[in-house]
């Protein structure tokens, strides 16, 4: 007891991790910064794409083994009845977990029972105290199972628990231990959000709770004291019988439970005054203000209530024998159902003695904290839950693709998908959960972040970590890599994983950054040794007994811990080894794309259907592969702008995917018809309230026909198109001319009689439209009213419907009398009316005669032209002698001529080129001086030609 | 809302080609353009308040004021139930500084005084016998006049002077400045001259004292060309140069179709052809020396000096020209219900003369005793210096007529519509070299990216 109570206090003092269970891992952060200096032109190792991919890297090989088939939240409690229960899983569908032994599972993970806490009077106080205990984080394996788990342990508050304390755990389960120990930080983000509110509501129940109890309590008082005020008055001959003694006893006991639950109650309102050592624990402001005043309140009014007197007449009012009647149901029935039923408490006569704890009934979770809360709690966890979904190659790849666009801005709207809001919040600002919604004023700034992989985003040149955030992402990167190459002896060893208190975290970190003398470590080592061979609790007698080799195996894979963090220090080149493998898993495209698609489709499960769909695409990837590594060799001497390019073909993957995940309304079907898409499309404009619904809703015509280009546009539609973008490549000559239209700014109007045909072939131009829009504002799939001027300013790209007079001959009138500012496709026809191109740029992406042959590479092909083009264009804006005069009397045709000859020798570009460039750079300076589109309509006049096939 | 003009106004005229400049226009340096939006209604008014600031009124009785720099719409003048029927700007000169206000007149009958920089409606007189129809700031005299039905003269705080019941079905359809403290009011056919007379304690007074009634049709056109002269135009193409001191006729011009072969024409030939296309829709002027005129869906520019056509297009639009403006002695620029503005340039004829047997314009010198005996009228189709208006650009962006446009030089140039809208045009190069210097600016600000 006493061995593990130190144990508890120790841990209570290292806030992170807890032992306690020979299978936990433990997760370690480092503070200091990175000594080493970045080099600034040097690509981040976390950017770079290993020129010949692992021999080992499927990453399906090890989880193959998993008994679920995706990842899922496992909320648990230790009950202190019948030990370790599962309470919910998160998706809360059976299937879910598949033969997987939750209950096994949930005793595993909750016997790193770290808040065996003290239960009653710690020496020295007089009433019981209530443990305030930050939660613990550990990661947890079961190779066995092939389970790996996040494990999130918390208290709840409850007056009839044991130590009036609950455990709870949270925990992320999944396949992959990678996955879990490269999300980390950010599962613990989360996580701690939801026990944070979790706690809140726990809290809120718990005073109410007290108040309850406290009133029982006051009613019992004054119920004994006129019992005894009646025996005093019978006689006192019987003053000192045995019943009045008894009587008396249980007076005094009333009131040592009276004080007893005041002082809980001001314990519980110290609560919030009490310093958070849990960095991570950020609550809602205003719901902890709110919490405490009304604790306040709370102990103001009890804090009378030593006099019985006052409150004996009070609560003696209509008693007579009903107190009595309460008596006699039975404490089992005590004050939480009573309350249930009645809105305004009255209160009940208890019995000083409490019931024994395997007889009463324990609240459940939403009992525990409030319904709001919990369901707020609940709604985190699924979040969070479906935030992770994917593999870790995928998860990877967005977040380094998100990092690198927000280094971006300024030019990577013009054709990619623009970032989600909310990435705000995830680059610094902890928006604290709160289940009121106290949003406002809510913003906390928090120094620990929780982008793992992602490189910090302020800084221009993520090549080296300099923050903490970055330190802690890279060790765990390099944790990562090391445990992977531990692997072998982990497997021939039973247990998963080493357990690390946050003292050998503590180690750990001293190796990596300086060398701690090895006394130091192995005395550590020892005490820590023999804390973990304490074994569980002896408190609960419920806890399971441990794999039997966990103790050895914990050793050896503590050992080596610290052996792989001795090598650390030289290991640099490891570090890359990881991202690098993920990131070549990634570059296959078509496998992401499942994955998206995984995303997308909740039932279908991702990790069955990746390996097939690798499988069935894997002809393609070398083409891919290939033209990966073609952009993939930076010039070390290449200026940031430049180098944009081997990013440019990873954005790919993720940006077009998933788009934020709040809009984010999974279809029903894998097979998506344009109009369900539409459907989708206008849902989230509605929701983002953006021109979209404009747009959709300026005209009955324009209302009834579906965006089809709108809302996030998955990857599978991206792929789609530049398929179609592809054929219309290869059937029509003049599709350069065509390109050429949409890049330069000049709206191009489809025109035909098959809705299905002009709907494909603006799907796929538009693909090419720069600065589309979040969600395609700038094309217009379908359109059968005649072109006004408006719809010329809204509208890069427009499908039109050629119907017979009248209408018709209004509809081309409007073609004709706009014919200056548009460029007419008719598909019917072919033919193309448009000004002449003179240039050579787009002979790369146009080529009547191109060797590309799938969709998919197509549009990567498109991407790294369109990139290379914007990187261009972001250098010709941001130059500041090709716009204006270097000196006061340079007149404005020097400027002129200056530009023209950088456009024409620097960047080789002819007149036409030039215009693209000139266009793309218009559109960057509006976005960075009017980001909120100030709409203006630049064309010029020339002839327009007409091309026939 | 009533659209009243829906749509184009497609005319096909058939008799005489259309000019069609086509899609090369490398003197129009219009390359960007900007859509305003906010009327609900025909877009009927255009003022310019300052350098960066117009005002636009239309027929939903809300005034916009906006900056043509930005596009932005700075504020909204809302007040008038009814269309705007007029508008001008009135420069408060009681400061230091000179404060532009708006002056606007509606069919509801009020009359209002606005802020363009606050909103405000300072005065409004709201219980009107008539509703006005044409305003005019007189600056010299700190008043200003409207007209009606009635003439009333007006101090800057609002205060209504003197008023003259006019005794026309019309009304006063136009106004201007003559003078000698003189107005000249146009009423249907007639002229009619008021002088303005201020007594020592500040009243003033009004009266009538000539009517000039030489025009044959209504009234359609009144300006004053320079001090010295002012000139009207009618429904039936007559054009009046008058002297603004005597008021006498100063030259007269008739302008003319020829619908038949133009070998034997001379005589007029009023019932030969729809009036409106003969009609003086517009005049302008540049003070100086040329007038230019809107005569049907023609443009003509008149030399006052020497009394000559200087040079005419008879078919310049497709449909009626609303409005024209010289922007420099060579430089027209005219807009028309076909929804197009389009720019002009007065260029020596070509040696093989443009065909301009087609056309020709009666003219008589002053001092004509019957203006009706046709064959008076002398043939000016050989005129030697005559020369051509040659499209140099236009402008296409109105789905409805073009009612009006303002120019604010190298700023730009506003123009309104049937259509609701107003359209910004601009020279996309300086455009671009705006933006770029705010953009290099911003960077500056920000300290980089």
């Amino acid at each position: 007891m006493t061995q593990s109570a130190n144990a508890v206090s120790h841990a209570s003092l290292t806030n992170n991790t807890m032992i306690g269970s020979p299978d936990v891992v433990a997760f370690t952060k480092e503070d200091e910064y990175g000594q080493t200096s970045p080099e600034p032109w040097d690509l981040p190792e976390e950017f770079s794409v290993p020129l010949h991919p692992l021999a080992d890297s499927n990453p399906w090989a090890k989880t193959s083994y998993a008994k679920f088939t995706k990842d899922f939240i496992l909320i648990s409690e230790f009950s202190e009845q019948v030990g370790p229960q599962p309470l919910l899983t998160i998706p809360d569908e059976p299937k879910i977990c598949g033969t997987f032994d939750l209950n096994y599972f949930s005793l595993r993970i909750m016997s790193v029972d770290y808040q065996a806490s003290f239960v009653g009077h710690p020496p020295g106080s007089g009433y019981p105290r209530l443990s305030f205990v930050e939660d613990s984080r550990v990661v947890l394996g079961d190779s066995k199972e092939g389970a790996f788990a996040y494990v999130h342990h918390f208290t709840l508050y409850d007056l009839e628990a044991r130590g009036f304390v609950r455990p709870f755990c949270m925990a992320y389960i999944a396949a992959d231990e990678k996955k879990i120990m490269l999300q980390f930080q950010e599962l613990s983000l989360r996580f701690s959000q939801a026990s944070e509110c979790l706690k809140a509501g726990n809290r809120r129940a718990f005073a109410k709770e007290l108040q309850r109890k406290l009133q029982d309590l006051e009613y019992t008082h004054s119920v004994l004291q006129r019992e005894e005020g009646l025996q005093r008055e019978a006689g006192p001959q019987c003053v000192y019988s045995a019943h009045a003694v008894e009587k008396a006893n249980e007076l005094a006991n009333v009131e040592k439970s009276i004080y007893e639950h005041r002082d809980l109650l001001k314990q519980i309102c110290s609560y919030h005054r009490r310093p958070r050592r849990d960095p991570q624990a950020v609550a809602c402001r205003r719901c902890m203000t709110e919490c405490l005043s009304e604790c306040e309140e709370l102990l103001d009014k009890y804090a009378k209530l030593a006099e019985p007197v006052s409150h004996s007449e009070k609560g003696g009012k209509g008693e007579g024998g009903e107190g009595w009647l309460d008596d006699s149901r039975g404490e089992e029935e005590e004050d939480e159902d009573g309350v249930k039923r009645r809105p305004s408490y009255t209160p009940q006569l208890i019995k000083a003695k409490s019931a024994k704890c395997f007889d009463k009934r324990l609240k459940i979770l939403p009992e525990l904290c409030e319904g709001t809360f919990y369901e707020a709690a609940v709604e985190l966890l699924k979040e969070t839950e479906r935030s992770f979904r994917g593999d870790l190659c995928y998860l990877h790849t967005r977040r380094l693709d998100k990092a690198l666009r927000k280094n971006l801005r300024v030019v990577n709207f013009l054709f990619e998908e623009e970032l989600d809001d909310n990435a705000e919040d995830e680059s610094g600002t902890l928006r604290p959960f709160c289940a009121v919604n106290h949003s406002v004023d809510n913003h906390v700034h928090l120094n620990s972040p929780h982008i793992v992989l992602g490189p910090d985003t302020t800084q221009l040149h993520p090549s080296k970590p300099q923050d903490p955030l970055n330190v802690a992402s890279e060790t765990s990167t390099t944790r990562q890599s090391e445990l992977g190459l531990g692997e072998s002896q982990l497997e021939s060893s039973p247990s998963d994983q080493t357990l690390e208190t946050q003292e050998s975290s503590e180690e750990t970190k001293g190796s990596f950054s300086s060398d701690k003398s090895g006394l130091e470590l192995a005395e550590k080592r020892e005490s820590m040794a023999s804390m973990i061979s304490e074994g569980p609790d002896p408190d609960s007698d419920l806890t399971p007994e441990p794999d039997q080799n966990t103790d050895a195996g914990r050793e050896s894979s503590s050992e080596d811990v610290e052996t792989t963090a001795g090598e650390e220090d030289d290991g640099d080149h490891e570090r890359d080894q990881t991202p690098v493998s993920l990131l070549e898993v990634a570059s296959e495209l078509d496998d992401c794309d499942s994955l998206n698609e995984s995303k997308l489709l909740p039932p279908i499960d991702a990790a069955c259907c990746m390996p097939q769909e690798h499988f069935l695409h894997e002809a393609s990837a070398p083409d891919t592969m290939s033209s990966v590594q073609q952009n993939s060799h930076p010039k070390p001497s290449q200026i940031l702008v430049v180098n944009q390019e081997p990013q440019a073909l990873l954005p790919v993957q993720g940006e077009y995917t998933v788009g934020s995940p709040c809009s984010e309304s999974p279809p029903t079907s894998l097979e998506l018809p344009v109009g369900l898409l539409g459907d989708v499309a206008s849902q989230t404009s509605v929701e983002e309230g953006s021109d979209c619904t404009l747009s959709a809703s300026t005209g009955s015509d324009r209302a009834a026909s579906p965006l089809g280009y709108g809302g996030t546009v998955t990857l599978r539609e991206r792929k789609k198109a530049g398929q179609g973008a592809l054929r219309f490549v290869r059937q029509y000559p003049f599709a350069m001319q065509a390109l050429w239209c949409l890049l330069r700014g000049r709206t191009l109007v489809v025109i035909g009689s098959d809705e299905g045909r002009v709907r494909r072939l603006v799907l796929a131009l538009a693909l090419f439209v720069p600065s589309p829009g979040k969600c395609g504002e700038r094309v217009q799939a379908w359109l059968s009213c005649p072109l006004t001027l408006t719809d010329l300013l809204r509208w890069k790209l427009i499908g039109l419907q050629r119907v017979g007079s009248p209408v018709g001959s209004s509809l081309l009138y409007s073609l004709s009398r706009y014919s200056r500012y548009i460029s007419i496709l008719d598909v019917d026809m072919k033919t193309l009316r448009c000004p002449p191109y003179s240039g050579r740029l787009l002979a790369n992406i146009a080529d009547h005669r191109t060797y590309i042959r799938r969709g998919s590479t197509f549009f990567l092909h498109i991407q790294s032209t369109l990139c290379r083009l914007a990187a261009r264009a972001f250098l010709f804006t941001f130059t500041h002698h090709l716009h204006l005069p270097v000196s006061p009397v340079e007149g404005q045709e020097v400027v002129e001529s200056r530009r023209r000859s950088f456009l024409q020798e620097q960047l080789g570009l002819d007149k036409g080129d030039s215009q693209v460039l000139l266009y793309l750079s218009q559109l960057i300076t509006q976005q960075y001086l009017w980001p909120a589109n100030r709409s203006s309509f630049s064309f010029d006049y020339t002839t327009s030609v007409l091309y026939k096939i | 809302i009533t659209v009243k003009v829906p749509g184009l106004i497609l005319q096909d005229q058939g008799k005489s080609p259309v000019l069609c400049i086509g899609e090369e226009q490398p003197k129009n340096c219009f390359t960007e353009l900007q859509v305003l939006k906010g009327h609900f209604d025909i877009v009927r008014f255009l003022v310019q308040i300052d350098d960066f600031r117009c005002a636009s009124a239309g027929d939903d009785g809300l005034v916009l004021i906006w900056n043509i720099e930005t596009g932005e719409r700075l504020q909204e003048l809302r007040g008038h139930s009814q269309q705007i029927t007029a508008i001008t700007t009135f420069v408060c000169r009681s400061d230091v500084t000179a404060h532009p206000s708006l002056i606007t007149a509606s069919s509801d009958r009020t009359l209002s005084l606005w802020d363009p920089d606050t909103a405000n409606r300072i005065q409004t007189i709201s219980d009107l016998q008539s509703s006005v129809k044409c305003l005019l700031v007189l600056e010299r005299l700190s008043l200003w006049v409207s007209g009606g039905e009635e003439l009333c003269v007006w101090n800057k705080d609002f205060q209504l002077q003197c008023h003259r019941q006019q005794h026309s079905d019309t009304g006063i359809t136009a106004l201007i400045e003559l003078p000698k403290n003189c107005l000249a009011a146009a009423m249907d056919k007639e002229i009619v001259i008021h002088r303005l007379t201020l007594s020592t304690d500040s009243s003033v007074s009004v009266s009538e004292i000539h009517r000039l009634s030489e025009h044959q049709d209504q009234i359609r056109a009144l300006i004053s060309v320079n001090d010295g002269l002012f000139a009207s135009g009618s429904h039936a193409g007559e054009l009046i140069l008058w002297d603004s001191i005597s008021w006498t006729t100063q030259a007269t011009m008739h302008i003319l179709w020829e619908e038949s072969q133009a070998s034997t024409q001379t005589e007029i030939r009023l019932g030969a052809q729809k009036p409106s296309e003969m009609s003086i829709q517009h005049l302008s002027t540049n003070g100086k020396v040329r007038s230019a005129e809107a005569v049907g869906s023609g443009l003509y520019v008149y030399n006052v000096v020497s009394r000559t056509v200087v040079a005419y297009r008879k078919a310049a639009h497709d449909s009626n020209v609303l409005h024209t403006t010289l922007l420099s002695d060579s430089e027209v620029m005219s807009c028309s219900e076909d929804g197009s503005v389009r720019m002009w340039e007065i260029q020596d004829l070509p040696l093989p003369a443009e065909p301009a047997s087609a056309g020709f314009f009666g003219m008589w010198t002053f001092g004509r005793s019957s203006k009706q005996s046709g064959p008076q009228s002398k043939k000016v189709v050989d005129i030697p210096n005559l020369r051509t208006l040659e499209l140099t650009g236009d402008l296409i962006g109105h789905s409805g007529a073009v009612q009006m446009f303002i120019s604010f030089k190298e700023k730009g140039l506003v123009t309104c519509s049937t259509d609701h809208l107003l359209i910004l045009w601009k020279n996309g190069d300086t455009q671009s070299r705006l933006r770029s210097l705010a953009l290099f600016h911003k960077l500056e600000e920000n300290g980089g990216l």
